[in-house]
């Protein structure tokens, strides 16, 4: 079990409110991704709901019993450092143990564990190093498997992938995912990257400066985004937000269009623009287009045939139904 | 430092600085170990000859030789174990946020610039001193008979006044080693449901074992030659209770003005140093491996 309640929470840091009063519930079971850009205040909430900062006021429940106060190893939470915080002195074996250890577990207890988590994380090899002889990979797994063998009611991760380099950035991701299927344990991820939010996340809260700006399922918040932030962080590229003139004509302050939904023709459209930039991915093309009128630059997304250049002047279409529209304080109008 | 002619031209630029350190060292022990095989007394000039070994058999038979080795490994010893210990509770202690830290600090690291004849010679005189000195005073304060530290416990009393000037060296360095402890690791450990003790046991102790063997390694260097301390003090006394290894070989050559006695008593504790430092790097020196 791993409900997770928080009611009212603040923090404040001497006169600085990082939180402010935020209400939020994570279901048992559910792999919730706290997203927002750096110093949004992702790591003190976390570290608020594991008890490793108190809170200035409100309330956290886990499982419906307070645990406000409760001592971090009270809680039956499991964590995972950004830097893994493995202990260097100790084998992986004893870093593993370590947790069991403190409960006071029975050895072969602790041993089965042991063999168990390795064997899922694919540490068995290496059981008896050091962590300083493993790679960036492998020790993010000994920090996932000292988390495990506490069968903790919740596991907390604390962007944990930001020192891998891409490609084991993925299949790290994958495997979270995948653990995460299989041990159907609450999880809350904080991580700046949209990208992962969107892949692993059941449910998003976006944050902007301790606030929630929006909190639902990746698809609700990249179908309808909330307001003009949220429309513009979820996504990527970015959702090209557009005011003035052309907002108005459909009765916004603001309008926005993602890269993907716009067409582009080489004779004729809704907007005229000249092609600036051209990134190409192969399977899709990225367009900046200067010159339109609307915004400093325009991206737009098309496939990765397109044959068009630097220079070109192309005509864009935004598709009429996937046009957001936000008032003057950001908001979305339904 | 990758071609062969910038390694060579490396060597020349090294070599005069290595020759004046070899001459330093090699023309003393080289002395030494000459004086050490002569009858060489001041009292006697005009009389020195090769006597072979016998300075090294006077000396080891004299009964002085094992009290003074005793002596200096206790004194070695003492020392060690109540800085590190001392330095270890002191350098946590100094770690916590409080008020006035800075101070602290520097009224903590202060022992470290009173020269040892100073630090001495104050302990003596205002601290232990039967009739003046303050610990008397707060024994009578107390009704008690006032202790005589320097006469009943001279071994200890200077164990305890060498400990008062290296415990700010210790504490020094193993500030900084918990200051470099990731306090992730401690978050970690924290939710790993591990108790202060045990934080401290499993995490710090560990993570400071570098810098206590550092500690340990560079200050056995200093103790084992401690002089000062016991010259303005004991005079390596009452009898030869508070006699070191040092001490002996300065009675030997310049109270007995036996040169040659006091030239092998130099060599033999050169060897015994060696053989100290051969031990504790056995013991302790894989700490400062990787
Ligand atoms: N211990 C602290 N003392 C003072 N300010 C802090 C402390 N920890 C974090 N902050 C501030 O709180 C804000 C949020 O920090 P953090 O939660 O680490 O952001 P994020 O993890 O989203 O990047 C930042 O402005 C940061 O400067
Ligand atoms: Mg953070």
């Amino acid at each position: 079990m791993g409900r997770i309640t928080l009611d009212k929470v603040t923090k404040k840091f001497g006169d600085v409110e990082v939180i402010p009063p935020l209400d939020l519930t994570i279901d048992d079971g559910e792999f919730v991704v706290f997203v927002g850009p750096s110093g949004c205040g992702k790591s003190t909430l976390l570290r608020l709901i594991a008890g490793l900062e108190d809170v200035s006021g409100g309330e956290i429940r886990i499982d419906g019993k307070p645990a406000t106060d409760l001592p971090p190893a009270k809680r039956g939470l499991a964590m995972v450092f950004q830097s893994y915080a493995l202990y260097p002195h100790m084998s992986v074996r004893k870093n593993i143990a370590f947790p069991m250890k403190m409960a006071g577990m029975p050895e072969d207890e602790q041993k089965r564990r042991i063999d168990n988590a390795a064997r899922a994380l694919n540490l068995t090899d290496y059981l008896d190093r050091r962590p300083g002889q493993l790679s960036g990979g492998q020790r993010q797994r000994v920090a996932i498997g000292r988390a495990i063998v506490r069968e903790p009611a919740a596991f907390l991760f604390d962007e944990p992938l930001s020192n891998l380099d891409a490609a084991l950035r993925v299949g790290m991701r994958m495997e979270i995912s995948e653990l995460h299927k299989k041990l159907d344990t609450t999880m809350i991820y904080v991580t700046h990257d949209q990208v992962e939010a969107m892949t692993m996340a059941d449910k998003i809260v976006v944050l902007r400066a301790g606030n929630i700006e929006q909190v639902g399922s990746p698809l609700e918040l990249y179908r309808n985004p909330r307001n003009t932030f949220v429309a513009g962080f979820i996504g990527s590229p970015k959702m090209n937000l557009i005011d003035g003139a052309e907002a108005k004509k459909h009765s916004a302050e603001t309008i926005g269009v993602r890269p993907e939904h716009i067409d582009v023709s080489a004779s004729e459209g809704t907007w005229k623009g000249r092609i600036g930039v051209a990134e190409h991915l192969g399977s899709d093309t990225f367009f900046h287009v200067h010159d339109t009128g609307l915004a400093e630059t325009l991206t737009i997304r098309a496939s990765g045939e397109v044959a068009l250049r630097h220079g070109d002047t192309v005509f864009l279409t935004p598709q009429a139904d996937k046009i957001h529209r936000f008032d003057a304080q950001g908001l979305r109008i339904a | 430092m990758a071609t062969q002619h910038s390694r060579s031209a490396a060597r020349i630029m090294i070599s005069p600085a290595v020759l004046l350190l070899l001459a330093w060292m090699i023309v003393p022990l080289a002395l030494t170990i000459y004086f050490s095989l002569l009858r060489y007394n001041l009292l006697m000039p005009g009389t020195e000859r090769f006597v072979g070994l016998l300075n090294y058999k006077l000396f080891f038979n004299n009964p002085a030789f094992f009290t003074a080795l005793l002596n200096t490994l206790l004194l070695v010893g003492g020392v060690l174990i109540i800085t590190v210990v001392g330095g270890i509770l002191l350098a946590i202690l100094l770690d916590q946020p409080m008020w006035g830290q800075g101070i602290v600090r520097i009224l903590v690291i202060a022992p470290f610039f009173v020269m040892p004849t100073v630090s001495a010679l104050v302990w003596k005189n205002m601290f232990m001193n039967p009739v003046s000195g303050l610990f008397a005073e707060f024994s009578k304060a107390v009704g008690l008979q006032p202790f005589d530290f320097l006469t009943h416990a001279p071994l200890a009393s200077i164990i305890g006044i060498v400990s008062w000037q290296w415990l700010p060296f210790a504490t020094l360095i193993l500030l900084t080693a918990i200051q470099s402890l990731d306090s992730e690791q401690m978050e970690a450990a924290e939710m790993d449901g591990a108790s202060p003790l045990s934080r401290f046991w499993y995490i710090t102790l560990p993570h400071l074992s570098r810098a206590i063997t550092v500690v340990i390694l560079i200050q056995t260097i200093f103790l084992l030659s401690v002089f000062a301390e016991i010259l303005v003090t004991t005079n390596g006394g009452p009898g030869n209770a508070s006699t070191n290894l040092t001490y002996l070989v300065y009675a030997r050559s310049l109270l007995n003005f036996d040169v040659g006695g006091g030239s092998a008593g130099g060599v033999v504790a050169i060897i015994l140093a060696n053989i100290v430092a051969i031990f504790l790097m056995r013991m302790i020196g894989k700490n400062l491996d990787a």
